[in-house]
């Protein structure tokens, strides 16, 4: 790809973009939300056309149309959400759009051989033809995606952020089929947010910055934060600030809920850190405190209030909740920044129930300033704002609540470094002590929950590690490294 | 950006001034005569008082296929007051209040049960078209005639009404919905319902209480349409309105709301519920007969949420 540009109304999304990438070669591509890799990525696949530049494939010309003729010609695309049929059977899945058939009737024989082939070839011959791919797992889902685009002839197969779904062992094995795809000759594109990934699996890297070529180079030769400075555009010289925090009283008390008998303290000025792997009860522990799974057993106190109580209760005491689903359950992509922001407190923007959109519009510029949101305007859909953009939003909605107590789970999952490095920023500022001219400002309380352990151990005063429902004993963040968390979320330390 | 908004914002006017545009190629200006277009406002009220509710339903990506019953009930609830020599006045307020009742065990069933709004809805229209005609004991209900039959009948000149006192009741109610869905916490969260009903509960939406309120309103303004009904016929029919809460959805559509959610403005199913009888007035006084009709308004249907599926595509790339 050659000086590749497209500019969406007046925003260039890609200014002459250049990508290459060799038969038996992995390249990846880095960059942080907005950069432009999607876009480029677009345009390879046949989704988009470029406003100028050229591409090439094998030395020839390269203009595909549509996606389908960007398959037909071998460039396959494997996004982040995945298109399989879920009620298909994996046979079904592989052939779909390519069924071998004479005179109309398929032919299944010929489809199955098929796909034994593609996925012998894929080192995956246990995944049964015949299987219905809704009861396969989320790897083996991606793998049936990746099947088909190989029994089609795939020989450019672009990754889109493959592992963001994936559990530990998942990944490695994905690792092994990209370096035997590697091997046969194939040119694979990987796009991630995680530079270990990246340095693991891939041969060079290119990184694009606001639709720009901004470096690249073989990942061998350079380190972590060379290719997180690039990406950035400055040095990141501590992800992590830390004010002098003084913790105060106890906001939030609980006493044995759930399976394993939970229990801890949050008190005022103080981060705490649930760890803990997917699955083991972190969220189930957030959303049972905010009220949208019910308490089974024991005692939640939030500031003066005992028991438990339903979302709009605990907005009411002072408690907010980030959500980790922040598409399906954050954010109403739908509506716009203003609304989004202001949705749980409406109130006092206008007399008695009304509500003026002018008023609220100025609400929401406030925060859309205060945290930096990249967006046309309060006005504008959240849908089309970028991950991290988004992720502003549904922390601000805390803010505008002014809430004491902030549930934040995964609160900088699949958003860039640049928006990671302001949230940290912002937490650190929402508990450290006011300072004089705002003195009568109390700090808040945040329980963060992470599957990041470098982000805990950055963040947090103190880090409790959640394994299958159970939460260990609150340690000093000192106390813990990435190991001993590790240890402890998967059950082989001593956990508590 | 603007641009674009008002073309999307614009959709249903440009509508409306297309399908007048070619009635009046097609019959003459004679279509534009003041007799003629407070024709179609009349023909509109029923349908659009109706689709006021409606809209506010969908808006919060619920449905409700009860009305064309609900409006049957009023009707005959009106007329059996009416017999008892309860006043008018009182007397529609027990047709709307009949409604109310109903679309308030549709959002306690849809609630309660979790049931998808279509079912419940489905359900209850045949209840209540079954309640009514049990009611009616199966016949029409003759009534006295009060002032409540006047209501969408001409009004002489020199009134000072120029328009039916039914169709100003209409244009109040619109205004009062219209400020509801754009001024109100109620009408945002409405939207925020529509747009992302988990969203909604995470911000502490109480969404229940408020999809209940919805379908009692929306019934409510069933109700107030029935009174309409009632004034046209001057009896009480257990068997009107059958079928019309397709209409009234046509017009909520029409205007640019979305079954899925999150969109619809009262401006828009007012001119939704325009084009229609304009259509349908335009038909047959151009000698058309029913069944071309009703294609072309099938027609407009699917091409209204067509375009608005290719400007929303347009939107996204």
């Amino acid at each position: 790809m050659r000086g590749v540009s497209k500019s969406f109304a007046a925003t260039a999304a890609l200014d002459g973009v250049d990508l290459d990438v060799a038969p038996g070669e992995v390249v990846a591509l880095v960059g942080q939300n907005g950069a432009g890799k999607s876009t480029l990525m677009a345009i390879l696949a046949g989704s988009l056309a470029p406003d100028a530049g050229a591409m090439a494939l094998d030395g020839r010309p390269y203009a595909p149309r549509n996606p389908l003729e960007a398959r037909r010609a071998g460039v396959a695309m494997i996004y982040q959400e995945l298109s399989v049929a879920p009620h298909l059977s994996v046979m079904e899945n592989v052939v779909l759009g390519t069924e071998p058939a004479r005179g109309g009737l398929v032919q299944k024989a010929r489809a199955r051989q098929i796909t034994q082939e593609v996925l012998a070839r894929l080192g995956h011959p246990d995944i049964l033809p015949d299987s219905t791919v809704g009861r396969l797992s989320v790897a083996e889902q991606q793998l049936v995606e990746i099947a088909r685009a190989f029994a089609i002839g795939a020989r450019v197969l672009v990754l889109d952020e493959p592992t963001s779904s994936l559990g530990r062992a998942d990944v490695r094995r994905l690792f092994d089929l990209v370096r035997r795809l590697k091997a046969d000759g194939h040119a694979v594109v990987y796009i991630s947010h995680f530079i270990e990934e990246v340095k693991e699996v891939a041969d060079r890297f290119v990184v694009l910055r606001d639709g720009r070529n901004a470096g690249g180079g073989s990942t061998a030769g350079t380190t972590r934060e060379e290719i997180v400075s690039l990406m950035v555009g400055r040095r990141v010289e501590d992800l992590f600030p830390r004010s002098e925090r003084h913790p105060g009283e106890a906001i939030v008390e609980v006493e044995g809920i759930g399976r394993g008998e939970v229990g801890f303290t949050l008190r005022r000025g103080e981060v705490l850190g649930i760890a803990g792997l997917v699955g083991a009860g972190r969220t189930r522990l957030l959303r049972t405190l905010f009220g949208l799974e019910p308490v089974r057993a024991g005692r939640i106190r939030v500031g003066a209030w005992t028991g438990a109580a339903a979302p709009p209760r605990r907005w009411e005491q002072g408690m907010g909740l980030l959500s980790e689903d922040r598409k399906g359950e954050g954010l109403a992509l739908g509506l716009s920044v203003a609304e989004n922001l202001a949705l749980s407190r409406l109130t006092g923007l206008g007399p008695g129930p009304l509500v003026f959109p002018a008023r609220l519009r100025d609400a929401a510029r406030r925060w859309i300033e205060t945290l930096g949101v990249r967006t046309a305007g309060p006005g504008q859909a959240v849908g089309e704002l970028s991950g991290g953009n988004q992720q502003k939003v549904a922390l601000a909605r805390l803010l505008h609540h002014d809430v004491d107590v902030l549930l934040l789970d995964e609160p900088t999952r699949g958003i860039d470094v640049a928006s990671k490095a302001q949230i940290y920023a912002l937490v650190d500022g929402l508990v450290a002590p006011p300072a004089a001219p705002e003195a009568t400002r109390k700090p808040k309380a945040v329980l963060v929950a992470s599957s990041d352990l470098a982000e805990l151990l950055g963040l947090c005063d103190r880090i409790a590690v959640m394994c299958r429902g159970r939460l260990g004993v609150p340690r000093p963040a000192a106390q813990w490294d990435e190991h001993s968390l590790m240890m402890a979320a998967t059950g082989t330390g001593d956990a508590a | 950006m603007k641009a674009r908004d008002l073309l999307s914002r614009g959709g249903p006017v440009l509508g409306l001034l297309l399908v007048c545009a070619i009635f009046a190629f097609l019959i003459g200006p004679q279509f534009f005569r003041p007799v003629n277009l407070e024709l179609i406002a009349r023909q509109t009220a029923i349908v659009c008082t109706a689709a006021l509710g409606m809209t506010m339903v969908i808006v919060a990506a619920g449905i409700d296929l009860s009305v064309g019953s609900i409006i049957a009930l009023s009707t005959v609830v009106i007329a059996l007051l009416l017999k008892r020599d309860v006043s008018p006045l009182l007397a529609a307020f027990g047709g709307v209040g009949a409604a109310a009742a109903c679309g308030l065990a549709n959002g306690v069933l849809i609630t309660r049960l979790k049931v998808v709004p279509f079912i419940v809805t489905l359900g209850t229209m045949l209840i209540v078209r079954g309640a009514a005609k049990g009611l009616a004991d199966e016949r029409r209900i003759e009534a006295p005639a009060t002032w409540l039959n006047g209501l969408l009948r001409t009004v002489e000149s020199g009134r000072g009404l120029f328009l039916p006192p039914g169709i100003w009741v209409l244009l109040v109610l619109a205004l009062l919905v219209g400020g509801v869905l754009r001024y109100t916490v109620f009408g945002r969260h409405l939207f925020a319902i529509g747009s992302n009903e988990r969203t909604a509960r995470l911000c502490g939406v109480r969404v229940e209480r408020v999809k209940v309120a919805v379908y009692a309103i929306s019934a409510a303004l069933a109700g107030v349409a029935g009174v309409m009904q009632f004034a046209k016929l001057s009896v009480g029919d257990p068997t009107v309105a059958v079928g019309l809460e397709l209409d009234v959805i046509a017009a909520v559509i029409i205007g640019g709301g979305s079954l899925s959610g999150g969109n619809g403005t009262v401006l828009g199913t007012v001119l939704g519920a325009t084009i229609m009888s304009v259509v349908a007035i335009g038909c047959s006084q151009h000698g058309l007969a029913n069944w071309v009709q009703q294609i072309v308004t099938g027609g407009i249907i699917v091409l209204a949420v067509a375009l608005d599926r290719w400007r929303q595509g347009a939107r996204a790339r």
